[in-house]
């Protein structure tokens, strides 16, 4: 085999990346994870080809991972993410960290060992509350597209603390500041801010830290929130997106090595 | 490839027999339900089941009907009936969907036994507060709701060291209630009699403990999962002689599986320890799902809840008062971690399942730092599952299976 293939279908976006044997990305396509996460998963598998310059041919193995990993009938095997984020995150960082991933649906905080073994894992509970989810939820409630998140949190002058746990409860907290007459960029560092706090609430994040994620990939601004309240610098991987495919394909490297 | 990894549950032959002596149990009690004789108790699952049993009462325990609601998925039809009268969802959800399915007037028990249109009706309530408030809450309402007479003990909680004084209240508590009991069934208390109910309860207890030791063998030859399931007889007939002749059974043929090796999951790779409450609507998806990642959960908290090794028939009272006062649920959080720290060594256990119950705070134990502390005395990894006994609405499967998969993963790259 000459190239390998991770697809991470998430509940969100469906990400590919397909690496050669040194390791290197040559392709990859982030796409919607709709409704069909089989027709995404083969659509985005497909732009990363095309993307790789159509070289890849039919000398490649799979690793599907992510939510939909089991709707990947192409791939060879699936692993999850946890283990997949942790495997991407090593590669670019390899000691000892703790991973914070902010998904579409979901987050989740990997603590890596300097072997780059998992040490142990946590995932936000049921609600959408610190997630991308979250984010689209506001943005939709205070319409703004979600590509402007980023520079209007950049843009804030005030320091509003939202307080609410539920993605709910939140809606109804920015009702009142609106009414309150705050400006929306404050509003968006608010909400920024509220998803680190679901972060902090999960682990107690020692040593060095790194993100990756949709939400980190579109809003650095959130990281250098993240990392004033940490006073800590905050690692971020290149294509901080595809950092769960990247391992995927990483294991089907290994898998090849095998 | 990207199949879920399914397999199938191994049967345990003895299943047979149990099924019969749970459905003598439960028409003989819709017998008495209708006929008015014998009388019928109703009573928490570590209640004084065998003062009452020795009075000549048939007892009907709530928590096994909720149990079953679970187990039949329907608690969630059910649960917003009482959520609508002002229970609320984040109570216990044995409670809301019993009360939901008494609304409703339906039961699983007409499902699967023909001819029992309901559950039998009480005649007296009685609660033991060892569980949780929440049994006190529940029977209450039925008190109220049905006219009948509701009797409690109150037992000291979170309780490390087992004083003399702890005992003492329960032994008054229980004889307080003797006179009321004598009324209600017609029956004279006989201390023989209450020794005689003790030593069977005694004898079911110690042969259930067996059963679930034949799990320190490797592979382990019965689940979590099967084990809550036979459990059932130890909870609902304890002090009775079918439970007794039915765990000699289920005894004999889980030591034969251990001497010819053969495990509930074929080519056991791990084993796991599950902390906190069944979920009851996933225990055949979940089974599966471990068998399909080679992994047995083969000891957990709640089916050792019930062995009573203090029964002494020789000190009727003060051994039951010890009993119910010295189980899992009533002590503090050090007793606890101790606990599960023994039977992970005793079990060869390589990693720690917490079930955080949703509307069982009593029964889930991760909520005061444990898998934190447990992970770094042990040495060995712990996983945090969001659930819930009987409230599906709580659960997210894809989110438990994804974090158990993965979980397994970190297993394998220790």
């Amino acid at each position: 085999m000459d190239y390998f293939v991770g697809v991470d279908v998430g509940a969100s976006t469906t990400k590919a990346v397909i690496i050669n044997k040194e390791k290197q990305i040559i392709g990859y396509a982030v796409v919607n994870s709709g409704a069909d996460f089989k027709q995404a998963a083969e659509r985005c598998f497909h732009l990363s080809e095309e993307n790789a310059g159509r070289k890849v041919g039919n000398k490649y193995l799979v690793i599907a991972t992510g939510y939909g990993r089991r709707n990947v009938p192409f791939a060879q095997k699936t692993k999850t993410e946890i283990s997949c984020h942790a495997k991407g995150s090593y590669f670019y960082y390899p000691r000892a960290h703790t991973l914070i991933d902010i998904g579409g649906q979901d987050s989740k905080i990997i603590r890596i060992d300097d072997k780059g073994k998992r040490a142990g894992f946590k995932m936000n509970r049921k609600c959408a509350a610190g997630t991308g989810a979250f984010l689209e939820e506001i943005a939709r409630r205070l319409e703004v597209d979600i590509n402007e998140l980023n520079g209007l949190a950049a843009k804030a002058e005030r320091n509003i603390q939202i307080g609410s746990y539920c993605t709910v409860f939140t809606a109804t907290e920015i009702l009142t500041k609106i009414r309150e007459g705050v400006e929306v960029k404050d509003l968006i560092k608010g909400i920024f801010g509220s998803v680190i706090k679901r972060a902090l609430e999960m682990d107690p994040l020692e040593g060095d830290i790194v993100m990756t994620g949709g939400v980190v990939a579109h809003n650095p601004f959130l990281v250098k929130m993240f990392e004033k309240k940490l006073a800590r610098k905050i690692y971020v991987p290149p294509l901080p997106q595809l950092t769960g495919a990247f391992g995927a394909a990483l294991y089907a490297l290994e898998q090849k090595e095998v | 490839m990207g199949e879920e990894r399914k397999s199938t549950i191994k049967k345990i032959q003895a299943t047979g027999m149990m099924r019969k002596i749970m459905a003598d149990y439960f028409y003989q009690m819709d017998r008495a339900s209708k006929e008015g004789q014998p009388k019928v108790a109703w009573c928490t699952s570590v209640g004084p089941a065998e003062l009452l049993l020795s009075l000549g009462f048939l007892v009907h325990y709530p928590e096994n009907h909720g149990a079953l609601l679970g187990a039949t998925r329907t608690a969630n039809d059910y649960i917003p009936m009482a959520n609508a009268i002002g229970y609320s969802p984040d109570i216990c959800s044995y409670l809301t969907s019993d009360i939901g399915s008494f609304i409703k007037k339906e039961t699983p028990l007409s499902r699967a036994y023909e001819g029992i249109e309901g559950v039998p009706k009480p005649d007296v309530l009685v609660y033991n507060t060892n569980q949780c408030r929440d049994v006190q809450e529940w029977f209450s309402w039925y008190a109220r709701e049905l006219k009948v007479p509701i009797l409690g003990i109150t037992t000291y909680r979170n309780i490390g060291e087992i004083k003399d004084y702890h005992l003492q209240s329960i032994v008054h508590q229980m004889k307080d209630m003797i006179p009321t009991l004598e009324k209600i069934s017609g029956q004279k208390f006989d201390i023989d009699k209450f020794r005689h109910v003790l030593s069977l309860s005694y004898e079911c207890t110690q042969l259930w403990k067996k059963v679930l030791e034949t799990n320190t063998a490797r592979p382990a030859p019965m689940s979590f999962f099967d084990g809550t399931i036979h459990m059932g007889p130890a909870v609902v007939l304890r002090g009775t002689p079918p439970a007794v002749d039915y765990y000699k059974v289920l005894l004999k043929e889980l030591e034969e599986r251990v001497v010819h090796k053969e495990g509930a999951v074929e080519g056991e790779r791990f084993r796991l320890y599950w902390e906190g409450m069944p979920i009851w609507g996933k225990l055949r998806s979940l089974a599966e799902f471990f068998i399909g990642l080679k992994t047995a959960v083969i000891a957990s908290t709640y089916c050792n809840s019930w062995i009573f090794e203090a029964f002494d028939p020789r000190d009727p009272f003060m051994s039951v008062a010890r009993a119910y006062t010295e189980i899992f649920i009533v002590r503090d959080e050090n007793y606890k971690e101790k606990y599960i720290e023994d039977m992970v060594r005793k079990f060869k256990i390589d990693g720690i399942l917490f079930h955080d119950a949703k509307t069982c705070p009593n029964n889930s134990n991760n909520r005061y730092g444990m898998p934190e502390r447990l992970e770094k005395k042990l040495n060995i990894p712990s996983l945090t599952i969001n659930g819930d006994l009987n409230d599906l609405r709580c659960y997210s499967e894809e989110q438990a299976k994804t974090n158990i998969e993965a979980f397994i993963e970190q297993l394998e790259a220790r």
